[in-house]
């Protein structure tokens, strides 16, 4: 071919060419599919929110399995009574809670402006719920996640309790086989029956090494047991609990007291 | 081989075997540590390095007579993380669940030093059925090494293969576990991706003397 590949200007015509289409093609490729994606994503939510109050389709003891993504919405609407935004002292409801995203709020506090907490009151076999989105750091990136707390008390000694009755957990990058374990069945089906309550403070659940309960049979140490080479994974997931906790303790510590 | 040439098939065979990109020329050690604790995250690895393979050495070999070589490398970055983005996108919109397995993929194939290798020495001096077949070989070749790896790293590390507990279940004690047998939780760490490695590359030198090089 007769084209001189090593000058310059030819170069740096080709170099420009090459970014104008491929950055069209890309751009053109996100605004065609960003309606379909963020559908995904929306409905996402709604069955790892109901997930967490167990409304799945988990059957034995196998995998992790959402409501159908053709019957979430209607799930959505029927067991998901309330969607509160709380705002310093202030109590909200709103339909699209459900879609505050924690990120930029976590921003917007560090900014110093009020933060909006999003929760989900439900519904379901006559026990009411309240869900709580968490977001936290794990190895690589970000993780997330919801717990749903129960608000019919079991008193335990003479502390009242607060019972976890399900959890989701999410991750962006963890590692496979490792720190993505969290996203496991077993992981996850630890925390049912956990207290986040100790000698009345709002200590969360740790996922702690060695505590000589592998089986999870003891369920008032505030502890799950860990995932063998997934440390700060594990590491991160207490973090993020215990900070959504502390975030939440005003409101929990309003329904505790109803 | 009906359809292809017996120089076209060794750019598919070799690879496999007696030039892999792993246990030959040492390539791509970085994804293999990472994702073979689980084999079905290898068996995922190895189907989206094929893809991405083939797609981008037929792409580059398509280009390879206006590509100027003062920028070659940056091109190639360019055209692989193209596709990758492409193909995270579509999953995204159209296989939801899919796309969320294949999120740690990504940054991994697009840093991949295999495909740059193969763009780089390959698909820029040949013609786009060769450089096809290349990219598909090279990437089987990855593929298996990781699947074999996987399938060590995840049957003695966890017990399970496919997330399936194969060898019974370690806390209820039953199966292999009912006999004092313990998972080996070294495999799970990344070192162990490395030993595996090397003990792959030991049997197959020993097998073929011929690949063993002078000192």
């Amino acid at each position: 071919m007769a084209i001189n590949t090593d000058k310059n200007t030819y170069t740096i015509a080709f170099a420009a060419v090459m970014v104008v289409i491929v950055g069209a093609l890309l751009a053109f490729l996100a605004s065609a599919l960003s309606a379909k994606i963020s559908e995904n994503e929306r409905l996402e939510k709604q069955q790892n929110i109901l997930y967490a109050m167990g409304v799945n389709e988990n059957e034995g003891s196998g995998s992790v399995s959402f409501i159908g993504t053709d019957k979430v919405a209607e799930a959505f609407n029927t067991y998901i009574k309330d969607q509160l935004v709380l705002e310093g002292d202030k109590v909200t409801s709103n339909d699209a809670a459900y879609l505050i995203d924690l990120k930029k709020e976590e921003s917007n506090a560090k900014a110093g402006k009020t933060r909006r907490l999003p929760v989900f009151v439900g519904e379901k076999d006559n026990k009411e719920f309240y869900i709580i989105p968490m977001r936290g750091k794990g190895l690589w990136d970000a993780i997330w996640g919801y717990v749903a707390v129960d608000k019919n008390m079991i008193v335990v000694a003479v502390d009242k309790n607060m019972i976890v009755q399900g959890v989701y957990f999410d991750h962006k990058g963890e590692t496979p086989g490792l720190g993505a374990n969290i996203k496991q069945r077993y992981f996850m089906d630890d925390f049912i029956g956990e207290s986040i309550l100790n000698n009345g403070n709002y200590v969360g659940i740790s996922v702690a090494k060695g505590n000589n309960d592998p089986a999870n049979e003891l369920k008032t140490d505030n502890e799950v047991d860990a995932l063998a080479g997934a440390t700060i994974t594990g590491d991160g997931v207490s973090a993020m609990i215990k900070q959504s906790i502390s975030l939440y303790k005003p409101f929990l510590q309003t329904i505790a007291s109803n | 081989m009906g359809i292809l040439s017996k120089k076209d098939a060794a750019l598919i065979l070799d690879p496999l075997a007696d030039n892999n990109p792993i246990t030959i020329q040492v390539l791509g050690i970085c994804s293999a540590l990472a994702i073979t604790a689980e084999l079905e995250a290898s068996i995922v690895m190895a189907v989206s390095v094929l893809f991405v393979m083939g797609m981008g050495n037929v792409v580059i070999s398509l280009m390879r007579n206006i590509i100027p070589s003062k920028i070659r490398i940056i091109v190639q970055l360019v055209v692989v993380a193209t596709l990758v983005i492409v193909v995270d996108q579509v999953l995204k919109a159209f296989a939801y669940e899919l796309s969320k397995t294949l999120s740690v993929f990504v940054g991994l194939i697009i840093t991949n030093c295999i495909i740059m290798g193969r763009f780089e020495a390959f698909a820029l001096a040949n013609g786009p059925k060769r450089s096809f077949l290349d990219g598909i070989g090279n990437a089987a070749g990855y593929g298996f090494i990781l699947v074999v790896i996987g399938f060590f790293r995840e049957l003695l590390g966890s017990g399970t293969l496919l997330g399936i507990k194969v060898l019974g279940d370690p806390i209820e004690k039953t199966g292999l576990y009912a006999f004092g047998y313990e998972n080996n939780g070294f495999m799970l760490l990344s070192p162990m991706a490395l030993i595996v490695v090397g003990i792959i590359i030991w049997v197959q030198r020993s097998r073929n003397p011929a690949l063993i090089e002078e000192n």
